[in-house]
């Protein structure tokens, strides 16, 4: 099958435009007799169900949490990006566009990133209308912040929880949906097959997660906003629960997986502590307008940060890219990172950390500012410190919290000990500019799909995209297959694809709980991220991506025989809602390691040290791989290369340099 | 690495909402650093290697935000420490020996599903009630157009940072759900978006939480106490004014 990204014709800045005024409509009479199933509650699953009931679409939506208002998109913390050019300060439509294309390092698509700058700033309108509480300044107007990988501030926040005010937006626009009866909600569901009959997406299969009972629901189109499969590294900043098994189904199902190697590590995550570890706390990229990295000059310095003098330290990101300095990209912050600790110079018990540190700007910058406000001369030291700490708090104030909680030790004292994580996958199911999968009738919104960052994904865009699919695009693209589909009356889900999804996932679930062997679904979890994280993460080879495959299906082999799952299928089990997730995860892996060793070049978050500069920056090759991998399954774990070419007219591709 | 400690736990069994349930005894080797829900992890790793069920919890961002952990610690929501969630509890809060005790949020119409696990759709449909500004996408004008002075602004992000975990209502003796509802009608009775729904809004949420069969409000104010994000007891005297006025005017 040939990938048709569907991309309009003209000039870029006229593509949207041109296709919103041209896309086929439903007429409103006809949306009450098209059903839509939305998998996921999260950003682009929420806004998406709110805004196609709202239209008058029939529509179903689905989360394996207690209520939609869980979604892991709540937990993320600095903003949300958006060309306002509210600050003065040179931003357009185009400078966001073209700082997301550089920020993935050119293997995104131009026509859909210069869409997503375009919406971005109706998100802000739409979001603030609905009430959400964004940070203001005195006189009452919005107020912003920077973020890596750009010059300008473009960023909207609410403190450190910009994630959650926006979650609980879209969420009380989807529960007005549901107090209408315009969407049924269904909690504690989990999505495990996509129904195609014909070769058409016609429903799904879901496990009731209290009874246990395999439920079926017929749609007219399906839309995946199911997020990203971070965890396929067990520690990672996801939520426990977050996992990759719809996108996996719909992979299963015909769907192409675009690009699954490429995932965000995140720079400033709280380091693991011990074996025991569950998962990994994210410190905002925000942190870094107002924190500085450093190690020590010395290799294995032992003493307390506090001891260290200035000359003593060696702030390597304003070392080596004094342009953008702390506010580096996440990809390249997170690799200068991982070469000091290697190199020698970490710090901390583990040695694999090194310092975020905000005594600086606390003095310097916010102290002195509210010194010249409050009139004092000459201020000493400690009352810098002080008038500094009070104006960190209020802007940082959760997070430090929420770091002293964790480590026992106190941020405003002595330096954060940071180092990357797992955070965030660019890759996901391949879409082209409609969001529509290679099964008709079936999207992938928000961080399920691969579309929109490339490489490396710029800090507080995830949110950006995440609402402009589910609340300005989808809306319109989905017109132009459903227009098609207003004489299909409502299938009976007695129908045989129905039958036979059923029983392939009942299928699953039995043998499941037949191994009966020795070793939990935690265990298996843990071992595929370890290989993961050491053979498929930071930096990856040829050689360790070999191994890597081979131990992943060694392991796949022996979960098949070995693992436990206890309880029953008839009953609250969330032991056996792991195992589905575990079992995909361990399929997923294998291909990621594939994709990775096929891609012969280092590009964003995928750095392949055969392929560097003599600087140790990513070396990408343009001339073999200026284009999108998406792979079909053919079957039991074998899958066929299709490649995507990207066509860039309105930027010049460079090496990216934020020197 | 810190010394490792051991703990005594009395957890609540119940295999389902009709079931009568239990407190069954365990003990776990835990260390400091450990959070709480970790050393349940812990705990259920030792279960199922014994060939036992393992303890049904709820829990998922794990960085106190999402909402849904919910153990009742000791006889307190969310265990012995101010302004936190379950998950980001360790186990330097306990000492080594300690005996824990811990159950679900209970309250009727919060029916627990399994062991420590709990049915909070009744809060769902409190803000399917009414907690919302009615604007369909695609209708907003400018953000800058609407604007919002920043002690405002601030007053209303903070009611709004509940996380709808439950925590009041498990800590009412009369299950309340006060806190609850009175933080999003505080966050939006603030603001000048959806004035116009203002009172339509508190009659509607105030019916449905009684309907849901969450008791009448004690003013002890177990719930601030109790709550995660130190949601603010002024919240439910705005409820109550907000109410009143509305009530007044015939709504």
């Amino acid at each position: 099958m040939k990938l048709e990204s569907k991309i309009p014709e003209g000039p870029i800045s006229e593509k949207w435009t041109k296709f919103k005024s041209t896309v086929p409509l439903v007429n409103p009479a006809n949306k009450r007799h098209l059903e839509i199933i939305v998998v996921g509650t999260g950003l682009a699953g929420a806004s998406a169900a709110a805004s196609l009931a709202e239209m008058g679409y029939k529509v179903s939506a689905f989360c394996f949490q207690d209520s939609p208002r869980r979604a892991h998109s709540i937990a993320a913390q600095g903003g949300i990006n958006a060309a306002k050019n509210y600050q003065n300060d040179g931003d357009s439509v185009f400078r966001l566009f073209y700082d997301t294309i550089k920020g993935g390092d050119y293997r995104a698509r131009e026509g859909n990133v210069h869409r997503l700058a375009e919406v971005s700033t109706s998100i802000i309108d739409q979001c603030v209308a609905q009430g959400v509480p964004f940070a203001r300044e005195y006189g009452g107007t919005l107020s912003n912040r920077s973020f890596g990988g750009t010059q300008v501030q473009r960023t909207f926040y609410a403190a450190g929880q910009t994630g959650q005010q926006l979650l609980l937006g879209a969420y009380s626009a989807l529960e007005r949906q549901v107090g209408l009866g315009n969407v049924k909600m269904y909690n504690r569901h989990e999505m495990v097959e996509v129904v195609t009959i014909e070769g058409k997406a016609r429903g799904i299969i879901a496990r009731n997660l209290v009874t246990g009972k395999l439920e079926r629901f017929f749609s007219h189109a399906v839309l995946l906003c199911t997020g990203g499969y971070g965890n396929v590294f067990y520690l990672s900043t996801n939520a426990m629960g977050s996992n990759v098994t719809a996108a996996w189904k719909a992979h299963k199902a015909g769907a192409y997986f675009g690009n699954p190697c490429f995932t965000q590590i995140h720079p400033t995550c709280i380091p693991v502590s011990g074996h025991y570890q569950s998962k990994l706390t994210l410190m905002s990229e925000s942190l870094r307008n107002d924190g500085r990295i450093w190690v020590p000059k010395k290799q294995n310095d032992d003493r307390h940060p506090n001891d260290i003098p200035e000359d003593e330290r060696d702030y390597y990101l304003e070392r080596r890219y004094p342009a953008f300095g702390n506010l580096v990209p996440r990809d390249i912050a997170s690799r200068a990172a991982k070469e000091r600790c290697d190199g020698g110079y970490g710090v901390g018990p583990s040695k694999m950390a090194v310092y975020l540190d905000f005594k600086y700007n606390m003095m310097q910058k916010y102290g002195r500012t509210e010194a010249s406000k409050h009139n004092i001369e000459n201020p000493d030291d400690a009352t810098l410190l002080r008038l500094g700490q009070e104006v960190v708090k209020e802007k940082y104030g959760n997070l430090f919290d929420m770091y002293k909680q964790i480590t026992d030790e106190d941020p405003y004292e002595v330096p954060m000990r940071i180092y990357p994580a797992v955070h965030y996958t660019m890759g996901g199911l391949w879409v082209d500019y409609n969001l529509m999968t290679t099964v008709p009738g079936l999207y992938a919104l928000g961080e399920a799909n691969f579309s929109d960052h490339g490489a490396n994904r710029l800090g507080a865009s995830a949110l950006m995209q995440g609402l402009a699919d589910g609340y300005f695009v989808i809306p319109l693209t989905i017109g132009s297959y459903l227009s098609g589909e207003i004489h299909t009356k409502a299938i009976p889900t007695t129908h045989e694809a129905f039958e036979a999804a059923e029983k392939r996932a009942n299928e699953r679930i039995q043998n499941f709980l037949n191994i009966n062997g020795t070793r939990s679904v935690e265990s298996y979890h843990r071992e595929l991220g370890l290989i993961m994280w050491n053979k498929c993460g930071m930096a990856r080879n040829e050689k360790g991506l070999n191994e890597a495959i081979a131990e992943i299906r060694a392991l796949r082999e022996d979960f098949y025989k070995n693992v436990r799952v206890p309880g029953t299928d008839k009953e609250f089990n969330p032991e056996l809602d792991k195992a589905g997730r575990v079992a995909d995860f361990l399929e997923l892996g294998e291909l990621m390691c594939i994709d990775a060793l096929n891609r012969n070049e280092s590009c964003g978050g995928h750095f392949r040290e055969e392929f560097q500069t003599e600087e140790g920056e990513a070396l990408r090759d343009d001339e073999n791989y200026k284009n999108v991998f998406a792979w079909e399954h053919t079957e039991n774990n074998k899958w066929e290369l299709h490649k995507e070419e990207l066509v860039y007219e309105n930027i010049k591709i460079q090496q990216r340099s934020y020197k | 690495m810190k010394h490792s400690m051991k703990v005594n736990l009395q957890v609540w069994r119940q295999k389902n909402t009709q079931a009568q349930g239990n407190f069954e005894n365990y003990s776990v080797e835990t260390n400091p650093d450990m959070s709480f829900l970790e050393m349940f992890d812990v705990l259920n790793e030792q279960l199922i290697h014994d060939g036992k069920e393992p303890v049904a919890f709820d829990h998922d961002c794990r960085e106190g935000i999402c909402g849904m952990c919910s153990m009742v610690i000791n006889g307190n929501p969310h265990g012995p420490k101010q302004a936190i969630t379950t998950c980001q509890l360790h186990m330097r809060s306990f000492n080594d020996g300690d005996t824990i005790v811990v159950e679900p949020w209970r309250a009727n119409a919060f029916p627990v599903i399994k062991d420590l696990s709990v049915n909070r759709s009744s809060f769902d449909r409190i803000i399917a009630s009414g907690g919302f500004v009615s604007v369909n996408t695609g209708n907003a004008v400018d953000a800058n157009n609407i604007l919002i002075p920043k002690d405002i602004a601030d007053e209303a992000f903070e009611a709004a940072t509940c996380i709808g975990c439950g925590a009041c209502v498990s800590a009412c003796i009369n299950a309340s759900a006060m806190l609850f509802v009175g933080a999003k009608v505080t966050q939006l009775s603030l603001l000048p978006q959806g004035q116009s729904e203002r009172q339509s809004r508190v009659v509607a949420m105030v019916n449905q939480m009684d309907a849901e069969g969450f008791g009448a409000c004690t003013n002890t104010g177990a719930c601030s106490a109790e709550c995660p994000k130190g949601i603010p007891l002024s919240v439910i005297s705005t409820l109550n004014r907000e109410y009143t006025k509305a009530k007044l005017n015939g709504i």
